[in-house]
């Protein structure tokens, strides 16, 4: 059963890709179908996990030994990895039945399928991984998919740039992620899970030299491997591939930059708990750069006009909101986070897909308004996600995200009290840019002129159904999972998988921390309403007497400018640089060019005294002669 | 010993060229007798050579499948044996040189038969350098590759044909000037050739560092390192795509193999000494000719300094001395004789229908040639070195090595990971997506029935070895181990006598 959910999407995949045997339909739907299998089938480990307590680590086949390198391909099956099969098969299956209705103007529909279900491979290869080397053949692999699906289009010079840019800045991560691994190799002489993580506390007062630093050594692994985990979920200076990639297909996004691999990172940290809980500084940097991350992406996602580009931002936003939960020892929280996140950011994007699937490709929501009757279900199914991820009580957001502010207030240091507070401005934040979204896109009036308003209508099944199972989803996944992820058995739960040292003491809490959210929250509602729709004029001013700082966040804070002009341009000079200069000039022209040359023109001045004229010669003679003679008399 | 398998490896392709000479042929005239003499030579000498393959004893350190006779009685012996990291590159040359014979039917236009001869006799002396367990033998066979590799570029080259053949001669020349005068010398001093007698003499430690450089001069241009590798660029534009093909798979390995087999294996302690040296030269050699390679816009040239930088890790997995550097070195030869051949049989498929090997002359190919495209991808993700294909085992593993040695090292090479991404996608992304705006490219056929054969197989191959490079391990494991060993008992002895 392992086996059959790990390459059921592989299948899907290769039959994909032979879509000219079986017709498009068909290849779709087997493809759709695969994954559908491997959904239900991984609910059933999850079950039988959690129920008989049925884990265990299946070893495929020996990938690389080399002296004491030795790396297995291997199905680890245990509560965190269980429960990312769950999330990642579950996702896939939805966004597999969206795309067939999303997808079917395109003419490449199976190639589309075929890259969904790579992915969904790659995913599940990170997530059941016993060792780093298997979990990066699926980091890179994710990588891949998600550059062959943001180029999609790749007609679109735009999607294509996206793309690369998506795959070099993952490959800065991963570049941290892989001495991350080779310091591990390093010092513990494997790679296997289970034996690094035996062996971590005997290494918690190692120092290393490190590039002339003294270091201490658990730090400087924790701090790589979070690197790259930085680069894949889109975290502060490595974010700016997440909004670009909003040039893929919106299920792609949906899958890819939302619910899936942007995950990845969170769980590379909440795995290798083990390690980071010996290195308080490491965890200190999660903490503060997934704060940083939450504030910024919601400041700048306030002001974004692209319908994609907004939950991108968020989606950034919340991530880092998964990571300063594990950067305070929460990691069981983080990973509630995480799949509450799921439902209601998967159901945002499919939601906007939706209307922009609709609005004939329409992304800017200057550009909609009052869809709210012509589109009623999706209508209903962004407010939902709304409510969800703003943490509005009792939906999914609201136990997740109220207990992320909770532990990070519970854990007494600092930066968790910093952290809380981040946590609650940016709850206020994230309520702010949601509620804009939805009156902007569903309320107002109608601001479309290419497209007329009667031609609007609710999308078809295959859109909608997704939209549904997920609508149940983003209610009641908080409530029904907070007692297993957070509550008072969860660290029977997560024993074998998550190593939380602190504790925390849940007495400990002033009633006003568990307030405060929620009750922004709810008031932010008629705040957006007041501010977007019934006075937009009083929302004009702020920003004309604001105009430095609306452009600052609405250029992102100028990130891309910042490193096209430090990086980009300078790799450009230095490789012409050292084309132009190093090789042609210098090499070539002292080296091969150099030296026939001389060669030549020696031989030429040479050849000149070969006049052919006696007296030529015997003048030469001559000389020779009485420098001889001159030579003898001297000595 | 009884059948003698190698020199029937090393002189099968010279008895094929034998018989397509004899073949009649007009000069522009396509000769069926001389392709079909070619292929089937080089498919038989492949089938040996998986036979030889299989019957090789992989838990055995020694030479197996010796071969000696008397060449000049008490001076030269000739002498072929192989260990189990020749095999693995006599494996890779007689699987290259097929594929090269059936792409050149395809894209050369005159004097066929001259080129498939050139193309076997270049096979024999391919083989007979990993074959060679004597000095001489394997200077000469060595030396003796070059001629018809400069045939190959100065007779069906492109413009600047014969600029490029004298500087690729005149490089490789230089080098190995120094390294026959460093064999006499060997042979002055140990009083033979032979190198497994050699390896038992032992050099006295006074010698080696000269004679290293020696050898080095030679490799060090062949591999090519920086700053030696400026010849790469230019005989990559200016060969036909067989021997570019050839260039890159095999004939770069030559130096890899040399280094291990001479440099590592007779000089230990130099070795040891000059490691400061070729780390840097590695380390500049993969930045550097990264950078360069993103700047290019000559698709060939691009590759050639892609592959420039592909050696910088064989040459830094290989001064690691240890475990993983040196398998890491060998796979990542391995792997890269695969895929760079692979990548330039991809250019000639362009250069064969559109007569450009400008990037900026494509963009939109992927309209016209889907299938082209996607195999493409696989070697563009090889070159990358994406996990599942072999060109990650090898990088990964000598990266690994390095990191052991040296972290400043292991971190600046890993940089090179980064960069070959960027240039590499870059490349794919000018070519083959975009808008499809040159007409020359909207009536390109798609791969025929041959050039997706070869390209399938290399991508299966690239694919299949990055999955379970498990047999490619299995070979070489004891033969590196016991490079390893004998090397470090000459450290330790060394360090023990002071």
């Amino acid at each position: 059963m392992e086996y059959a959910v790990i390459f059921l999407p592989l299948l899907g995949t290769i039959i994909g890709y032979l879509s000219k045997y079986f017709g498009d339909l068909a290849s779709q739907l087997l493809t759709t179908l695969t994954v559908c299998i491997a959904a239900i089938l991984s609910i059933v480990i999850f079950y039988n996990g959690l129920v008989h307590d049925n884990y265990g680590n299946y070893i495929i086949f020996e990938w690389i030994r080399s002296g004491n390198f030795q790396i297995n391909w291997a199905i680890n099956i245990d509560p965190l990895s269980s429960i990312m099969l769950v999330v990642v098969t579950f996702v896939s299956a939805l966004v597999h039945i969206y795309s067939i209705g999303y997808m079917s103007h395109d003419p490449f529909k199976p190639r589309f399928m075929s890259y969904l279900s790579l992915f969904t491979f790659a995913m599940l290869v990170l997530v059941v991984s016993d060792n780093f080397i298997q979990l990066f053949f699926g980091w890179e692999g994710v990588g891949l998919s998600s550059y062959l699906l943001i180029g999609f289009w790749y007609k679109k010079d735009s999607a294509n740039k996206a793309a690369i840019k998506a795959f070099l800045v993952n490959r800065i991560g991963d570049f941290g992620l892989a001495i991350g691994i080779f310091l591990i190799f390093l010092y513990f002489g494997t790679l296997n899970y289970n034996e690094v993580f035996k062996q971590a506390s005997n290494f918690s007062q190692n120092k290393i030299n490190f590039l002339g630093l003294e270091a201490n050594l658990i730090t400087l692994i924790c701090l790589f491997l979070f690197i790259g985990a930085m680069g894949k979920s889109a975290q502060f200076f490595l974010h700016t591939w997440l909004p670009d990639a909003m040039e893929g297909p919106t299920p792609v996004s949906a899958l890819i930059h939302a619910a899936t691999m942007v995950t990845a990172g969170v769980f590379l940290v909440v795995r290798c708990s083990p390690i980071f809980e010996y290195s308080q500084f490491a965890l200190n940097v999660v903490t503060i750069i997934g704060m940083t991350t939450a504030f910024f992406a919601a400041t700048v996602a306030i002001v974004q006009n692209d319908i994609k580009k907004i939950i991108a931002y968020s989606t950034c936003s919340q991530l880092g909101y998964m990571f300063f939960a594990a950067g305070v020892g929460a990691y069981n929280v983080a990973m509630f986070h995480l799949f509450t996140h799921a439902f209601f950011k998967a159901l945002l994007f499919l939601g906007s897909g939706s209307v922009i699937h609709s609005m004939n490709d329409e992304q800017d929501i200057r550009n909609m308004g009052d869809l709210w009757k012509k589109m009623p279900f999706t209508w209903i199914a962004m407010i939902v996600g709304t409510l969800a991820l703003t943490g509005f009580p009792f939906l999914s957001g609201f136990y997740s995200k109220d207990a992320i502010i909770e532990y990070a207030y519970l854990s007494q240091s600092n930066i968790g009290y910093i952290a809380t507070a981040v946590g609650i401005i940016t709850a206020l934040l994230t309520a702010i840019y949601s509620w804009r979204l939805i009156f902007k896109t569903f309320h107002g009036r109608f601001n479309n002129k290419n497209i007329s308003k009667s031609k609007i209508k609710e999308s078809s099944l295959s859109i909608t159904i997704p939209l549904g199972i997920l609508i149940l989803g983003s209610i009641f996944s908080g409530f029904l999972f907070k007692d297993l992820f957070i509550g008072k058995t969860n660290q029977e739960f997560w024993a074998s998988s998550i190593l939380i040292l602190k504790n925390f003491d849940h007495s400990l809490i002033p009633l006003w921390i568990l307030y405060i959210t929620p009750v922004i929250v709810v008031s932010s509602i008629p705040l957006s309403y007041y501010l977007f729709l019934k006075k937009p004029k009083y929302l004009d001013e702020i920003i004309l007497k604001n105009k430095k700082i609306y452009k600052f966040l609405l250029n992102k804070w100028y990130f891309d400018e910042f490193y096209d002009a430090i990086f980009v341009k300078q790799i450009q000079k230095l490789g012409s640089f050292f084309w132009k200069f190093g090789d042609q000039k210098t090499i070539d022209r002292y080296g091969p060019d150099g030296i026939s040359q001389l060669i030549k023109t020696i031989s030429y001045k040479v050849s000149k005294f070969q006049t052919g004229y006696l007296f030529d010669y015997a003048f030469v003679m001559l000389i020779g002669f009485s420098l001889l003679l001159t030579f003898l008399i001297i000595k | 010993m009884n059948f003698p398998i190698l020199s029937s490896i090393t002189f099968l392709p010279l008895i094929g060229a034998f018989f397509v000479f004899l073949s009649k042929s007009e000069l522009n005239q396509v000769n069926k007798g001389a392709i079909y003499v070619s292929l089937f030579t080089s498919f038989a000498n492949f089938f040996l050579v998986l036979f030889l393959w299989y019957s090789f004893d992989n838990t055995s350190s020694n030479f197996q499948f010796v071969e000696e006779a008397v060449w000049i009685s008490g001076f030269i012996k000739f002498k072929f044996g192989i260990d189990g990291i020749s095999i693995l590159f006599i494996l890779l040359t007689a699987f290259i040189i097929p594929i090269c014979v059936i792409s050149c039917v395809n894209s050369i236009k005159t004097r066929l038969k001259e080129f498939l001869i050139a193309i076997l006799v270049l096979e024999t002396f391919m083989i007979g350098v990993f074959c060679s367990l004597d000095l001489v033998i394997f200077y000469l066979f060595f030396e003796a590759g070059l001629i018809p590799m400069f045939l190959i570029i100065g007779i069906w080259g492109g413009p600047r044909r014969v600029y490029s053949a004298f500087k690729f001669f005149l490089f490789t020349l230089l080098g190995s000037v120094l390294m026959l005068i460093a064999i006499i010398s060997i042979y002055w001093i140990t009083g033979t050739t032979d190198v497994t007698e050699i390896y038992k003499i032992k050099i006295p430690a006074e010698f080696q560092n000269l004679l290293w450089l020696a050898f080095f001069s030679s490799f060090a241009v062949k591999m090519p390192m920086w700053p030696v590798h400026t010849w790469l660029p230019d005989a990559h534009v200016e060969a036909p795509t067989a021997g570019s093909v050839i260039l890159a798979a095999i004939l770069l390995k030559m130096a890899g193999y040399g280094f291990l087999r001479f440099s590592v294996g007779m000089f230990p302690l130099a070795s040891e000494y000059f490691t400061p040296l070729v780390f840097t030269l590695s380390v500049i050699a993969i930045i550097y000719t990264s950078l360069v390679a993103l700047m290019q816009d000559d698709m060939k040239k691009l590759i050639a300094y892609s592959s420039v930088a592909h050696m910088g890790y064989v040459t830094l997995g290989i001064f690691t001395f240890n475990k993983q550097g040196i398998e890491g070195g060998i796979i990542q030869m391995f792997s890269h004789g695969l895929i760079s051949a692979a990548l330039f049989l991809c250019v000639g498929v362009l250069y064969d229908r559109a007569h450009s090997r400008l990037i900026n002359n494509y963009g939109g190919v992927v309209n016209i040639l889907p299938k082209y495209s996607f195999i493409l991808m696989i070697f563009v993700l090889g070159t990358l070195g994406l996990p599942g294909t072999s060109g990650f085992v090898g990088e990964f593993l000598v990266l690994v090595g390095a990191f052991k040695v040296n972290f400043l090292v292991a971190i600046l090479a890993s940089i090179g990971v980064v960069l070959a991404a960027a240039y590499i996608l870059w490349l794919y992304k000018r070519v083959i997506f975009g808008k499809l705006e040159n007409n020359q490219i909207k009536e390109m056929k798609d791969l025929n029935k041959s050039e997706m054969g070869v390209l399938v197989s290399i991508g299966i191959l690239v694919i299949f070895f990055g999955f379970y490079p498990e047999p490619l391990f299995n070979t070489v494991n004891v033969s590196v181990d016991n490079l390893i060993n004998n090397y470090n008992m000459e450290i330790n002895k060394l360090s023990v006598l002071k």
